[in-house]
């Protein structure tokens, strides 16, 4: 039922119009056309989870190339065909898999399988709000995702290939149908998909804002909200106002391409082409705003996981999370800041000295609201009442992570250290463990937590804790010695590094890295499995509130319908981080605040 | 199952579609503000061509000005429950919105005409700029447009004024935003340009 009918019909007609809506569900409206938030959330869970492995798969070939690059591997000939001609991955074939690679994984699995799958399903039944404040538009952000999806899939086979000149889309590469195999028709797919998935972002995240100021249900106070509600806040704003910024860059690469502007070509010189016609035009110019939306990007993947993590570090250590107001002003923080650091990806672009020591100074500023966050995960845990679940542990591995890759944000974000590292596995460590890997933990403890709520069984626990600690081990064993390799100059998007005297030294460790890569990926399909196998067949739960948790999710029926609640939406009456408090283990939200309580929030 | 959707807190707040309205408009602006900065960006290097406005998106400005006059005119009759007026106000809307329209178009041609390529191997981006910052902004008035359109149909088969002004209130905050988008612009480019 339209949110419309439900405002302006009185309640009695209210009561009618959504008892015919559930007599009509038909498997098409409740697993496919659904506009309930709760299958919308799974419907981007799985999707994201198709393009995690096929993403990650990709990263094994491309691995499989760095780790043996005198190798050859008959089957792979089978599968890639041309682009793996005599069994070795192809030049082409690398970079297009590599760009893929970047791309799936930061936008469609890291944007829209963490952020629309858990807004999606968070939002609502945190705030106490039976849906989004539209859901037709909620249903469309899912339907544009979808269709980005299919025709990114799609560029994987076209003749010339997908598109490979990295996921950032630097032109020329991106703008000339000449300057590579994959800026062909593989790049034209690119853009379409890429124009599409910003739609979906939008209406996503539109609808994510509009829900957290308009739905909240009675004593739901903005510093009433878990934090989780607040970080996906702050990721909606990022997204709304960082992906049309992208847009118009696209928009005017997509003139370059196709109707002659000379926004970002110049009268360059292509080899078999000679000078373009093109005048004038500044490559720097997408950059700039690319990483306009870029770095927000970074944080859109970053914060959803620094919420999550936030309330189930407080729920298993069963103790208030530390700070609640230092980290809300710390999630601000991080998003004002995130509009002003764009350039620092660009020190190396011949960007002015001097802007660049701003650009230095603001970045480095990033690291007082992530030390703030940091410190009070640290001292939530602290003499906690710890319960080590899975969705715990990925928690804590977040918090590991986060530490550990934004240490090397500190180098990277000096242009000194910069201009010598840029372009080097130093780069690509960096931002694999801060943002790629503790994102995925974030995301790995959010379907460990919230799986019970999302399904009405829980995951093998066994699996968890084996799935959790070849994870962490492993991503620290890919990951590390990479920054080793990267502060010996070794740099990145190279296809072959064997001909060069300076990178042999480090085959045997590639070799290493690509091994772990395999087996971590291996582990990840394990968690598939145990993923599936629970929905069907995993243990039932059986009590309203398993995690025995403060947030009004819990309060909801085990498997609830469309609506959430079948009764009137719970009132709350307290913040949710009230663990420990005044000898009760916990108080949920929607208990009223005692006579002789201490201290409320 | 009986579900109200309705929240206990919902009553006092503006409307959430209004909500979202506002969050759109904010990530409209975005895009513009990186369109336009783009533009400075460029301008101030080499290879700029710099060119005389045609007098023509100058009368496309005043007729989106007329045009937000008179869907607040729609407005008001809506809430005083004047549903004749009403629909002639909103209509007249929807058609100054195609006159602007084809008014801007008039401009690219007048600029063609003029010698100054807006695309093509022989265009500079002063013109490219022009021409894709007016045409996005030509699309939202499209979208606008269609959106009147809607709201029109839905007032001219209503026999009564209808209970609910929230559609022509979204239609009419719309509008006028597109109104002070293109008033932005045609100063930008007119003044920055």
């Amino acid at each position: 039922m339209s949110h419309e009918a439900a405002l302006h019909n009185h309640e009695g007609h209210g009561h009618d119009d959504h008892g015919d809506h559930e007599h009509h569900d038909t498997f098409l409206t409740k697993y496919v056309f659904s506009q309930d938030h709760k299958m919308i959330a799974k419907q981007f869970l799985i999707t994201g989870m198709v393009w995690a492995v096929l993403g990650g798969l990709m990263s094994v070939l491309f691995r499989l190339q760095l780790g043996y690059p005198d190798a050859s591997f008959p089957w792979l000939e089978s599968i890639l065909g041309k682009w793996a001609k005599g069994g070795q991955i192809t030049p082409e074939a690398y970079y297009a898999l590599v760009t893929t690679h970047g791309t799936v994984l930061v936008f469609f699995v890291l944007t829209a399988g963490l952020s629309g799958t858990f807004a999606n399903f968070l939002i609502p039944l945190q705030i106490g709000a039976r849906d989004m404040a539209s859901p037709f538009l909620n249903m469309l952000s899912y339907w544009f995702f979808f269709t980005a999806s299919i025709v990114m899939l799609s560029s994987l086979f076209v003749e010339t290939g997908p598109f490979s000149g990295g996921w950032t889309a630097y032109p020329p590469l991106s703008a000339l149908h000449d300057a590579s195999p994959g800026s062909k028709s593989g790049m034209d797919l690119w853009i379409i998909a890429m124009a599409l998935f910003v739609v979906s972002s939008l209406l996503g995240g539109l609808n994510y804002i509009a829900t957290i100021l308009n739905m909240r249900t009675k004593g739901m106070s903005m510093t009433r909200l878990p934090l989780t509600i607040w970080a996906l806040f702050f990721t909606a704003v990022l997204g709304v106002l960082s992906f049309p910024v992208l847009l118009s860059g696209m928009i005017l690469l997509i003139f370059d391409r196709n109707f002659g502007t000379s926004f970002y070509l110049s009268d360059i010189y292509v080899n078999g082409v000679g000078a373009l016609s093109n005048e004038g035009g500044s490559a720097i110019l997408f950059q700039h705003l690319f990483w306009f939306l870029g770095h927000p990007e970074v944080y859109i993947i970053l914060l959803p996981a620094m919420g999550m993590v936030s309330e189930i570090m407080s729920v298993n250590s069963r103790k208030p999370i530390f700070g609640y107001m230092a980290m809300l002003g710390s999630l601000f923080a991080i998003a004002i800041l995130a509009f002003l650091v764009w350039a620092h990806h660009m020190f190396v672009t011949g960007l002015n000295p001097f802007l660049g020591s701003v650009f230095v100074l603001l970045t480095l500023l990033i690291a007082v609201p992530s030390a703030i966050k940091v410190f009070n995960w640290l001292t939530t845990l602290w003499r906690g009442n710890i319960r080590f679940t899975p969705g715990m542990l990925f928690a804590i591995g977040f918090v590991s992570l986060f530490i550990s890759g934004g240490l090397t944000g500190i180098w990277l974000g000096n242009a000194a250290l910069d201009i010598y590292l840029h372009d080097s596995y130093f780069v690509v460590a960096h931002f694999h463990i801060v943002m790629g890997v503790a994102s995925m933990f974030g995301m790995f403890a959010g379907v460990y937590h919230w799986f019970p709520k999302m399904y009405g069984r829980y995951l093998n626990n066994t699996l968890g804790y084996i799935h959790f600690w070849i994870t962490i081990a492993g991503a620290y064993m890919i990951f590390w010695p990479m920054h080793y390799q990267g502060l010996a100059g070794m740099p990145r998007r190279y296809f072959d590094f064997s001909i060069w005297e300076s990178f042999k030294q480090f085959a045997e460790l590639n070799r290493f890295i690509s091994t772990v890569a395999m087996i971590v990926f291996a582990v990840q399909i394990l968690f598939l499995i145990n993923f599936f196998y629970s929905i069907f067949k995993g243990r039932k739960v059986t009590v309203q509130n398993p995690w025995e948790s403060n947030t009004l999710e819990w309060t909801t029926p085990i498997r609830p319908g469309h609506g959430n609640w079948p009764g009137e939406i719970p009132e709350v009456h307290r913040w949710p981080y009230d663990y420990g408090k005044d000898g009760h283990d916990f108080i949920p939200q929607t208990t009223p605040v005692g006579a002789d309580e201490t201290g409320t929030h | 199952m009986a579900i109200d959707f309705k929240t206990g807190a919902e009553k006092n707040k503006i409307h959430p579609y209004k909500m979202l309205l506002y969050a759109g408009l904010g990530s409209i602006v975005m895009m513009f503000a990186g369109l336009t900065s783009a533009y400075i960006v460029k301008k101030s290097q080499s290879n700029w061509l710099d060119f005389e406005l045609p007098k023509v998106f100058l009368i496309s400005t005043f007729v989106i000005l007329l045009s937000s006059f008179t869907i607040q005119m729609a407005l008001k009759k809506a809430k005083e429950g004047l549903q004749n007026p009403y629909r002639g106000f909103l209509f007249l809307t929807a058609i100054l919105g195609l006159v602007f329209m084809s008014l801007q178009i008039q401009g690219f041609m007048a600029l063609e005409a003029q010698n100054i390529a807006l695309t093509g191997p022989r265009s500079n981006s002063a013109a490219s700029f022009l021409f894709v910052i007016t045409l996005l902004h030509l699309l939202h008035v499209l979208g606008g447009v269609l959106a009147l359109l809607g709201v029109s149909w839905s007032a001219f088969r209503a026999k009564n004024n209808p209970q609910n002004s929230l559609p022509v209130e979204l239609v009419a905050t719309y509008w006028h935003f597109v109104d002070i988008l293109w008033i932005y612009l045609f100063i930008f480019l007119h003044w920055i340009g």
